[in-house]
């Protein structure tokens, strides 16, 4: 691996080995592939946790092995061989506070993401998970200092003050037995994040957790907690990527987020997968009275994904935005979507998505929009808009809708797009080629989504369009 | 006039399936001030389309020369960088792209405007000043939701930032209200006195070229130039209307048919 330096906010020169890099894993510390109680005890034991997660754990792979394989109606994942994925593979070194107690490789890595100088420049806290671990985290002392907690939630199991917060809210929100790769992750579960804010407090910079998966055939599962207490605020930042391998690999997260009564937190995620990458993860907010959930989320690469991350709104007057996009590429497909159900009454969510398909991929956005009961005066509306390259690939949108009660209100909107003749006339006349005027208009399009976005990611978001444009990424 | 700049000979192009431009020449020397005059219909704008390289037309016969390089194959941002410059009868709505960093795009594209961001955010304002353009034009997207006036201050922003060696402004004038079209007219000016560009204008309006000093004037009907002569043309075709050249384009029509 060379020592160039790479600026990942250079965006006119786009270099293509910016996240397709790997380091040898040598010396880490890998358990069999597959799945038995065994692995699943072992991987416990190396955490030395409570007897009660260890049960949890036993219990979830039960329900996985219960649970029948592939759903019938989305994309197929025949290409997973649960056989096959080492679901534990741990770099061989302890969380760091400093980066410069980060080993070599596993830094070099972060440093070509950009992840130290974000930290430095515009975050108030960073977490960097590898693999299965978290490597580094570390806080701004003024924001601990407000009594704002962001562990792992292996540490927060070993801290007396917050193993009984993890164990009142950990797996409630989704519960083992919602999914097959729900149980999987809960039986395997590794690294991620726990984040604390107490009441009344507003967190002043975002908090990133970035998660990389370097080693081939493996599964990543890390889980992100959550809990920001009545009236407070946070941002949260979830970044990931790996490089590509030719041998499947799994991701199987989990996040729930707890949002209590007048809180406000923002889920931000750039996901940059490789195309050999499954994607199954899931997403859960529960929001509380007067409080508001905003999800803004961007997703690129993988080979399957489905996502769709979830909203309840279950306070009065709660609210929910969201505004994510997806880029489907050859060999890609995307189901991707978002829920939202309205419990209280007088709640509103507005959900704006984008997909762009490209080369063959396929994108599939589904909606759900549940209306409770209770739901007096619920508002709901779901905007789908798709641009489509050429005629080999594919969009397809499925909207549903449950409305219980006679005075909510849902709207649904869904456009089909291509980038017209005249635009690309337009902008080349002015001196853009001809593949510069499609990355501007497709850039353009992805524009309300990526302006939500704090602006190194909004960089990075555009940086991963003009690779997808290009074809470059693997 | 040996060196002329735009050079176009025996011209003859249309859509796949209807022939609108025939046998076309036409020649415009560097700094020359040229009116394409014409009814309705007649492949003004297909002209100006075909010299800017729009695929949508297929070129059947004769040749676009400029700057004394055949540029009849070339794609159309070749040819932008080359010099030529289209200003649209109706520029397209660009989505999501800020006006600001798209002029930053264009203008990176070409070395001789070569700037530091500095300086070019403030030739951007100087040029957006002249054209009575308020500041929050630049932060919004391109033409997404100006008016038709706006819109065509916009092209003449890009003009003026770009300094090609050829304008073909088509019908920029048209629908503008009184303000609108001077503010245009005074754009025109700055252009052939800054760049000492060379223009070919599309228009039906006398007004826009009366403080212009017009070299030569062009009439097109059905797809025939019928006539070119001195600036006094534009007020014949003031006064008479196009009749009198639409006999002559019948004759010529005839005698190819
Ligand atoms: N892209 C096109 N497809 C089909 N017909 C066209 C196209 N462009 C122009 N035409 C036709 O060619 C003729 C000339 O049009 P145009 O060049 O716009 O005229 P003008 O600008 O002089 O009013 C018209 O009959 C018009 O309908
Ligand atoms: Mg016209």
């Amino acid at each position: 691996m060379s020592e160039r330096t790479e600026k990942r906010t250079q965006v006119a020169d786009v270099d293509r080995s910016l996240y397709d890099f790997t380091y040898s894993e040598e010396g880490y510390e890998r358990y069999e592939d597959g799945l038995t109680p065994d692995i699943v005890r072992a991987i416990s034991e190396k955490k030395d946790e409570p007897q009660w997660m260890l049960e949890m754990r036993l219990a979830a792979l039960d329900t996985y092995h219960a649970k029948e394989m592939a759903p019938n109606w989305g994309p197929s994942i025949a290409g997973l061989d649960m056989d096959h994925i080492s679901t534990y593979v741990s770099p061989r070194t302890k969380q760091a506070k400093s980066w410069e107690d980060v080993p070599d490789d596993i830094k070099n890595t972060f440093e070509r993401l950009g992840i130290p100088e974000a930290e430095r420049e515009s975050l108030a806290g960073v977490g960097a998970q590898y693999d299965s671990e978290i490597v580094y985290h570390n806080m701004r002392e003024e924001v601990a200092k407000d009594g704002v907690v962001y562990t792992t939630i292996e540490d927060a199991l070993h801290d007396p003050q917050w193993e009984p917060v993890v164990h009142e809210y950990f797996g409630t929100l989704i519960p083992p037995a919602d999914h097959k790769f729900a149980a999987l992750h809960y039986a395997v579960w590794s690294g991620g994040s726990f984040v604390y804010v107490p009441a009344g407090v507003t967190v002043e910079y975002p908090l990133q957790s970035y998660f990389r998966l370097n080693a081939e055939g493996a599964g990543q599962f890390e889980h992100t907690l959550i809990i920001v207490e009545e009236g407070a605020d946070l941002h949260f930042i979830e970044g990931c990527s790996a490089p590509k391998y030719y041998e499947a690999n799994l991701h199987a997260g989990a996040v729930e987020l707890f949002v209590k009564d007048g809180a406000r937190l923002r889920y931000s995620t750039i996901e940059n997968w490789s195309k050999n990458m499954y994607n199954l993860n899931t997403k859960r907010a529960r929001v509380g009275a007067d409080a508001k959930m905003e999800w803004v989320s961007g997703s690129f690469g993988s080979h399957v994904s489905y996502l769709y991350p979830t909203t309840i709104l279950q306070g009065a007057r709660s609210s929910c935005e969201f505004s994510g996009i997806t880029f489907a590429g050859a060999t890609q497909d995307l189901d991707t979507g978002c829920k939202v159900i309205l419990n209280g009454p007088h709640t509103t969510a507005s959900m704006d998505t984008k997909s762009i398909s490209k080369d063959g991929g396929c994108n599939t956005f589904r909606s759900s929009v549940v209306i409770g009961r209770r739901a007096e005066g619920a508002r709901a509306t779901v905007s789908c808009q798709s641009l489509m390259l050429d005629d080999i690939s594919r969009s397809d949108t499925i909207p549903a809708m449950d409305v219980r009660n006679a005075t909510a209100s849902v709207g649904h909107e869904a456009t089909i797009g291509r980038i017209s003749d005249d635009t690309v006339l337009y902008l080349m006349s002015r001196g853009c080629t001809e593949a510069e005027a499609r990355t501007m208009v497709v850039g353009g399009f992805a524009n309300p989504v990526s302006k939500e976005l704090p602006l190194e990611y909004a960089v990075e978001m555009n940086n991963l369009i003009k690779l997808e444009m290009e074809g470059a990424i693997g | 006039m040996s060196n002329q700049l735009l050079r176009v000979s025996g011209l003859s192009a249309g859509t796949e399936d209807k022939p609108i431009l025939h046998d076309v020449s036409l020649a415009v020397g560097a700094g020359e001030t040229h009116v394409l005059m014409g009814p309705n219909g007649a492949g003004k704008s297909t002209l100006g389309h075909v010299i800017m390289g729009d695929p949508a037309y297929q070129v059947s016969s004769g040749t676009i020369e400029f700057d004394g390089k055949d540029v009849t194959e070339d794609a159309a941002d070749k040819r932008s960088l080359a010099g030529i410059f289209l200003s649209y009868q109706a520029p397209v709505e660009v989505p999501g792209v800020p006006l600001y960093s798209y002029l930053r795009t264009i203008t990176q594209k070409r070395p001789e405007l070569k700037m530091t961001a500095r300086k070019f955010r403030a030739r951007v304002g100087e040029i957006a000043d002249q054209l009575d353009m308020g500041s929050s034009f630049l932060t919004r997207e391109l033409n997404v939701g100006f008016s038709g006036g706006e819109k065509k201050k916009i092209e003449m922003l890009q003009l003026l930032l770009l300094r090609p060696k050829l304008a073909i402004l088509d019908e920029t004038d048209s629908g503008l209200d009184v303000d609108a079209l001077s503010v245009v007219s005074r754009g025109i000016e700055t252009y052939r006195a800054d760049c000492d560009g060379a223009l070919l204008v599309i228009t039906h309006n006398t007004r826009i070229l009366e403080r212009l000093k017009v070299d030569r004037t062009h009439v097109m009907v059905q797809g025939h130039l019928v006539a070119e002569g001195p600036a006094s043309l534009i007020d014949s075709i003031d006064e008479h209307g196009f009749e009198q050249f639409e006999k002559a384009s019948a004759v010529a029509g005839g005698e190819r048919a």
